[in-house]
């Protein structure tokens, strides 16, 4: 009765949200008087394993099976129902994200077994978990249990603190090989592609936003464009030139209104909001955003929020603990400067 | 050739949401909208069933709180629409649900591609999408942001698709369920003749006896809804003087709060 917690990795190395998912795991087994299980599949599973053993993992499954190499959806969940019926987990917990959350859902049908998603707390009756999670863009917060025997749980980014390193002994290891039923997986990756080295927005600490406000950089757009594509390259310089250095000083991701990706001023994997990205950092930096309830929806989880808008009426000023009304064009540049400083000191 | 989708309706986006003296969800008149994420795969829909000749179907699991998501969707050219509600069923349990939608994809026949929005923006769990992919068997692609190929007759599908960590193009075998992103395509309105045609439709509704299955235990149960504490609203307008000391101010102020 074991807690199981899948490990994702990518390219050999530990995803490292999958903390986080050991920090709920653990959390879970001290409450059931039991231990945590870490799964593992794929390139370098062994080295990762060691590194769950020390955050904490008791025991790890391991495979690495050439064809778990990479993953794939079919694959990783026939192994993983396969090792629930085996083992019989009482819980199998993973982080929400696009992977985690299409596994376990999986594995869930194939295991009969309840799933409650993106829980963002966690209580006990009984040692039977009850997971809180957000439904309406987070403007209610629901409490639902499994009743069956194995309760699968996904965890959003950043609501669990990931799990502290424990002086235990190396973990139990067992080597267990893929279910191979190759008519099953039909899929084959063609090529990938990256942004190398820029922060992921759902686990970033913090977020530097820009919205519509951003076209509105005194820069002259070169000779020849105008209107909308004159915006367009105002606002590109502004997140590149202005955003992205404040960015970088502070490691920090760059996020988006949802009318600033519309207007083509930057794409739509930086869109935060109820249909954008839900994030969670510990600061979120809007500006030139008006703060609309759809924008809200996704940022309100914030821990501290600033606001820099040029309208002192802006509703995002109602929400943020800090703001400085005034142009961004002249906040950030000064704001960045000040950071600069200060860290330097 | 068959393509068929999923949509539900949803409260406005703008909508003030809270949990009532009952301790239900309610968002007192406003009305519901069809789930935003759906106006993509909806369009999808329309797009993939022209490109391959065929039909296109729009199911809604529950109560006739979806007709007007159905409707919508009618509006929009996709050519048929049902709705499946069973009485004695846990629509809240996505694995009751996740057995009817199977059911209802099974009794229409030979589906090629089921196409989803992202996720619901009320319950957001997209779990919805990947169970009944699992029920079906059939190869499940989520987060696709372009079909690149389809071929229907040869029965294969090439898509780009959406990771944490960048993007990745895929090939699979059809039949596939698919999830669909943001920018996948432009929605079309409505226009009079859609919005006409929908309007003097009937609406099938199916049971799961008219699906012939039998429905599994829901696996959980929500125990309440309950408003989210209130945020901590003091708020600061920094007002320390000129530019500079405004911003030293705010530095001040992040070291203070201990979040840089
Ligand atoms: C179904 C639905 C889903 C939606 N989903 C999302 C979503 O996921 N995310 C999202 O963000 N929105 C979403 N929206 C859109 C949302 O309603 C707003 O339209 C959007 O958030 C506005 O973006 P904005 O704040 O950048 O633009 P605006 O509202 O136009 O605000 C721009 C702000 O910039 C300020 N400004 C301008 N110039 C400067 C300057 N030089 N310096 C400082 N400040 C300046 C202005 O004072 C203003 O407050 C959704 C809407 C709907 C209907
Ligand atoms: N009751 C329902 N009927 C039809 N489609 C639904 C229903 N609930 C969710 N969906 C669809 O399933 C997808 C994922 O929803 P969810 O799993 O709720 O995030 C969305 O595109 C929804 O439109």
């Amino acid at each position: 009765m074991s807690v199981f917690v899948w490990i994702e990795s990518f390219a050999g190395r530990a995803v490292t949200s999958s903390w986080e998912a050991l920090g709920a795991a653990r959390i879970i087994a001290e409450a059931q008087a039991t231990d945590v299980t870490a799964l593992v599949f794929g390139e370098n599973a062994s080295a990762i394993a060691a590194e769950a053993g020390q955050f904490g993992a008791a025991n790890a499954i391991v495979c690495q099976d050439e064809y778990l190499r990479e993953y794939r959806l079919e694959s990783y969940a026939a192994l993983l129902s396969e090792l629930v019926a085996t083992h019989g987990p009482s819980t199998v917990v993973a982080v929400a994200n696009n992977r985690g959350r299409e596994l376990l859902a999986s594995a869930a049908v194939d295991c009969d077994s309840g799933l409650i998603a993106e829980a963002i707390e966690l209580r006990f009756e009984d040692g039977r978990i009850i997971g809180k999670r957000p439904a309406y863009a987070g403007k209610v917060l629901m409490e639902m249990r499994a009743n069956t025997a194995t309760t699968f749980v996904t965890i959003r980014a950043r609501a669990f603190p990931a799990a502290a390193p424990a002086d235990s002994a190396a973990p139990a290891l067992e080597m267990v090989n893929a279910i191979e039923a190759a008519e099953a997986v039909a899929t084959e990756i063609d090529s990938f592609a990256t942004e190398a080295g820029r922060v992921s927005l759902s686990d970033a600490a913090i977020i530097v936003s820009g919205g519509r406000g951003m076209a509105n950089n005194p820069k002259a757009a070169p000779d020849g464009l105008r209107g909308d594509d004159a915006a367009i390259w105002k606002a590109r310089d502004g997140y590149e030139n202005t955003l992205r250095p404040l960015a970088d000083v502070l490691g920090a991701a760059i996020g988006a209104s949802r009318a600033a990706v519309d207007a083509g001023y930057i794409s739509y994997d930086h869109q935060v909001g109820q249909t954008g990205k839900v994030v969670n950092p510990d600061l979120y930096i809007a500006c030139g955003i008006s703060g609309a309830i759809q924008h809200q929806a996704g940022m309100r989880g914030s821990k501290v929020i600033v606001a820099i808008n040029k309208d002192p009426e802006a509703p995002i000023f109602k929400l943020a603990r800090y703001g400085i009304v005034g142009d961004l064009y002249d906040i950030v540049p000064a704001l960045t400067a000040a950071l600069r400083q200060r860290l330097a000191d | 050739m068959h393509v068929a989708t999923f949509t539900r309706s949803t409260p406005d986006t703008a909508a003030r949401v809270w949990v009532d003296a009952n301790g239900n969800v309610t968002w007192g008149d406003v009305a519901t909208v069809v789930n935003p994420w759906d106006e993509y795969s909806l369009e999808e829909t329309i797009v993939q069933a022209k490109a391959g000749g065929g039909e296109s179907t729009v199911i809604a699991i529950g109560s006739d709180l979806h007709n007007d998501a159905l409707k919508h969707s009618m509006a929009m050219g996709v050519a048929n629409a049902l709705r499946v509600e069973e009485p004695t069923a846990d629509m809240n349990d996505s694995l009751v649900w996740s057995a009817l939608a199977a059911g209802a994809i099974r009794k229409i026949g030979a589906v090629d591609l089921v196409i989803f929005g992202k996720e619901s923006v009320d319950l957001a769990t997209d779990q919805h999408t990947y169970q009944l992919a699992r029920r079906l068997g059939w190869t499940m692609l989520s987060y696709v942001s372009a079909i690149l190929e389809a071929d229907y007759p040869a029965g294969t599908i090439k898509v780009e698709k959406m990771l944490e960590q960048g993007k990745q193009v895929v090939s699979a075998r059809l039949p596939a369920v698919i999830s669909v992103m943001k920018g996948i395509n432009e929605p079309r309105y409505p226009n009079f003749l859609g919005i006409r045609k929908a309007a003097k439709a009937t609406i099938p509704v199916w049971t799961a006896a008219d699906l012939g299955i039998e429905l599994p235990r829901a696996a959980t149960a929500i125990l309440g809804f309950a408003n989210p504490p209130e945020r901590d609203q003091s708020s600061e307008i920094i007002n320390a003087g000129d530019l500079e000391a405004n911003t030293r101010a705010l530095v001040d102020r992040l070291f203070e709060e201990k979040v840089l």
